[in-house]
């Protein structure tokens, strides 16, 4: 019985080859392009992975309407682009990366930090190649970085909620505790005590970027624990829809999500990558491009805070204008001392201002956030 | 109503063809499915089923996708067979790259200057031994304690991810990696021997090969095998004859949470070179896919492997070739995967709809 089970796998796999084999053969040739007329410069090829679907309405959705807005601005017969979504951060996007560079693309950008060391590694075997990646810190002579401030937004979002706050508690729904979302949670409630110095803010981690089950279940436990303003640095509409549902307020993050809840939506925090990717597709085509490490926030229009809710009271809707006024001038920085952690510990010395360095190795809460970072020192 | 019934005789020439009419069946249904949407059928189609075989760097990049899930599915197909529903090979896999991975950042640290053909025995050792140590606590509660395996193999996954972030996050965390979860990388001497220089696919692709075959001897050369396989479909047979049921499910879980160790570690050490919290990539759950695709034979989870993997492979190059939304990349692998598994089942078994025919009889 083994015997001829195995001689029917083998038979049946020779046949599946051979179907196969007989497949490929009749597609083999790819349809060849019509071939360009070779009097115009051929148009610069550039191309993009997404860690997310397209579709999720945060982050990927935004780099996918920055990269769409940069070609209708350069035109399509400047810029071509392509995009690979939903690849794990794992060895699969090493050879997506080497795929797309393969197939002629001269500009490629990947958009989340866990592409580090695949880029690293794809960008040192094709030096003719150039290379970007969103929120890294590795770079080379064919390999830059780029980044929002997107504290900045989280801070506008803060003054907003201190001033609509009725129990003076903020919810923040984290997904991984790393700088990037440290800061923003520390922004959020600096924020909202320029406004309010009585407010607290509880945080959920629900490790994860896009998991709205999760999300869900982690803003319905902060508005169990009395919070009535919720802000998260996750990729769905989730929390946003359950606050909704509760009667709360909310925000929303990365795009404009004022359709998932007309009546919890207080504004969004909203990427605008147009501006950086118009950006680099000129440099790169008229080879002006050479790396650098780009940091953008509301002064540069790379985030900010949108689509206001109509219900805001006068007097919000003026300390909002004021804070962004301020962040665009330079009238207020997010991250000036004196600040103290959570535990009592003076981490930024009175009327300094944090550099990138301090920014980028916050691993703890400012007073007024409840709880301990998860595995923090 | 809809009954299934077993055939007494199930067609050898059906099971031969099953997989080219599954085949075919999917190409059918995924040509509409394209053309429907306004993209060239052949073009799609070819970008599944002749891309990810086309030229050195696919072939090799296609192995080194196959490497875990084979592994993982080798020792899941044993499983089964033993009537042992280990579904946590994703836990197991992730023990193993912590423990494999953690041998490698040991080294690094060190400073040891080894031969990566030294280290690679002992990774392979240190995967095994993490993921046969997980699985093990699967069998010893399902032996002592008549736990079900499937709620604690699988609640175990969710405990070696949250191991896993904790390492990362705090005391494995690269000191100088700006706080962000990840390990330092590892150095040269714990990569893993590549087989083709400048291309990824390493050794531990041949150990999975050999791992196949020694799975298939065991299985069905062994008397302590074919013992295994009595008590799947007949536990009574089994234990009236005189087979320990506890002895099935130590053997079966410790060699399979061993495997499913080894892929965790190799991935690790190998295309990674690090650990972050990404080195799930959900292998361990896939494998149980691959494990019934393969009719949960050793050959067959080399095959299933290699379609489970063209098919992820394939939706990628579908997305940047052909612009086809991953969304519908996945629906092609499920008409593909549904189409698969049909096919088996109606070889085996027949469609009857009873009930009807009951209330006309006399």
């Amino acid at each position: 019985m083994n015997r001829s089970f195995t001689r029917r796998i083998a038979l049946g796999a020779l046949l599946l080859g051979a179907t196969l084999a007989a497949c490929s053969k009749k597609e083999a040739p790819p349809a060849p392009a019509a071939a360009p007329a070779p009097a115009k410069p051929e148009p610069l090829k550039a191309a993009f992975i997404y860690v997310g679907p397209v579709g999720d309405a945060g982050w990927s959705y935004s780099h996918d309407l920055g990269r769409r807005a940069a070609v209708e601005k350069l035109g399509a017969d400047k810029v071509t682009t392509t995009f690979v979504e939903k690849v794990p951060e794992g060895p699969d996007a090493e050879r997506v990366l080497r795929d797309l560079v393969a197939q002629g693309n001269k500009l490629v950008f990947a958009t989340s930090f866990g592409f580090m060391e695949s880029i690293v590694k794809v960008a040192k075997d094709n030096p003719e190649v150039r290379f970007e990646h969103a929120t890294g810190y590795k770079t080379s002579d064919n390999l830059r970085v780029y980044e929002a401030k997107f504290y900045e937004g989280a801070y506008l979002a803060g003054v907003v909620a201190g001033k609509m706050t009725k129990t003076n508690t903020l919810g923040f729904v984290g997904s991984f505790p790393i700088p990037e979302v440290l800061r923003n949670i520390n922004a959020y409630t600096l924020g909202a005590q320029s406004v309010n110095p009585k407010v607290k803010t509880r945080v959920v981690w629900v490790n994860s970027w896009f998991d709205p089950p999760k999300e869900t279940e982690a803003a319905q436990s902060l508005l169990n624990q009395g919070a009535d303003v919720l802000l998260q640095n996750t990729d769905s509409t989730a929390v946003l829809q359950a606050a909704e549902r509760n009667g709360k307020l909310g925000f929303g993050w990365d795009s404009d999500m004022s359709a998932f809840a007309p009546k919890a939506h207080l504004g969004s925090v909203a990427l605008n990558w147009a501006v950086y990717y118009e950006k680099s597709f000129r440099e790169a085509m008229d080879n002006t491009w050479k790396t650098e490490v780009t940091k953008w926030g509301v002064k540069e229009g790379m985030i900010d805070y949108v689509k206001p809710a109509s219900f805001l009271p006068a007097d919000v809707q003026q300390a909002l204008e004021t804070a962004r006024e301020g962040l665009k001038t330079g009238a207020v920085a997010v991250f000036k001392g004196p600040l103290v952690d959570n535990a009592g510990k003076e981490v930024l010395a009175k009327d300094a201002v944090a550099d990138d360095a301090w920014k980028g190795a916050i691993n703890f809460y400012v007073k007024g956030v409840e709880g301990k970072v998860p595995s923090g020192n | 109503m809809i009954r299934l019934d077993v055939r007494p005789t199930p067609s050898l020439a059906m099971s031969v063809l099953s997989p080219v009419i599954a085949l075919t069946v999917t190409v059918t249904l995924g040509g509409l499915l394209f053309l429907a949407l306004g993209k060239e059928p052949g073009r799609v189609l070819s970008m599944f089923l002749f891309e990810p075989f086309n030229g050195a760097r696919a072939l090799t990049e296609l192995g080194l996708k196959c490497t875990p899930l084979i592994l993982c599915a080798l020792g899941l197909g044993l499983c089964f067979r033993a009537n042992v529903w280990n579904i946590g090979a994703e836990g197991q896999f992730l023990m193993g790259a912590i423990t494999g991975g953690g041998l490698a950042l040991w080294v690094t640290n060190a400073q040891l200057a080894l031969s990566p053909w030294a280290f690679f025995p002992l990774v392979v050792l240190a995967g095994a031994a993490g993921g046969a140590a997980w699985a093990g606590i699967v069998a010893l509660l399902r032996d002592r304690f008549h736990a079900n395996e499937i709620l604690v193999s699988l609640m175990l996954v969710y405990v070696a991810d949250l191991l896993l972030s904790w390492l990362v996050f705090g005391p494995w965390k690269d000191p100088r990696g700006f706080n962000f979860p990840q390990t330092v990388n590892f150095s040269a001497s714990t990569e893993i021997p590549r087989i083709v220089p400048g291309l990824r696919l390493h050794w531990g692709f041949v150990f999975a090969l050999v791992a196949a075959i020694l799975m298939w001897l065991f299985m069905f050369r062994t008397y302590r095998g074919v013992r295994l396989q009595i008590g799947g479909p007949a536990p009574a047979a089994a234990r009236y004859a005189g087979f320990s049921a506890s002895s099935a499910i130590w053997t079966t879980l410790l060699l399979s949470g061993g495997l499913a160790g080894i892929a965790g570690a190799f991935e690790a050490v190998g295309p990674m070179g690090q650990l972050t919290p990404h080195v799930a990539s959900g292998y361990g759950f896939t494998a149980v896919i691959v494990a019934f695709v393969g009719r949960l034979h050793p050959i067959g989870a080399l095959l299933g492997s290699v379609v489970l993997s063209a098919l992820v492979i394939g939706g990628q190059l579908a997305q940047s070739r052909v612009g086809l939304p991953a969304s519908v990349s996945g629906v092609f692998q499920g008409i593909l995967l549904l189409s698969l598994l049909a096919c088996d089942t109606l070889i085996h078994h027949r469609l009857r709809l009873v009930g009807w025919s009951r209330r006309t009889a006399p």
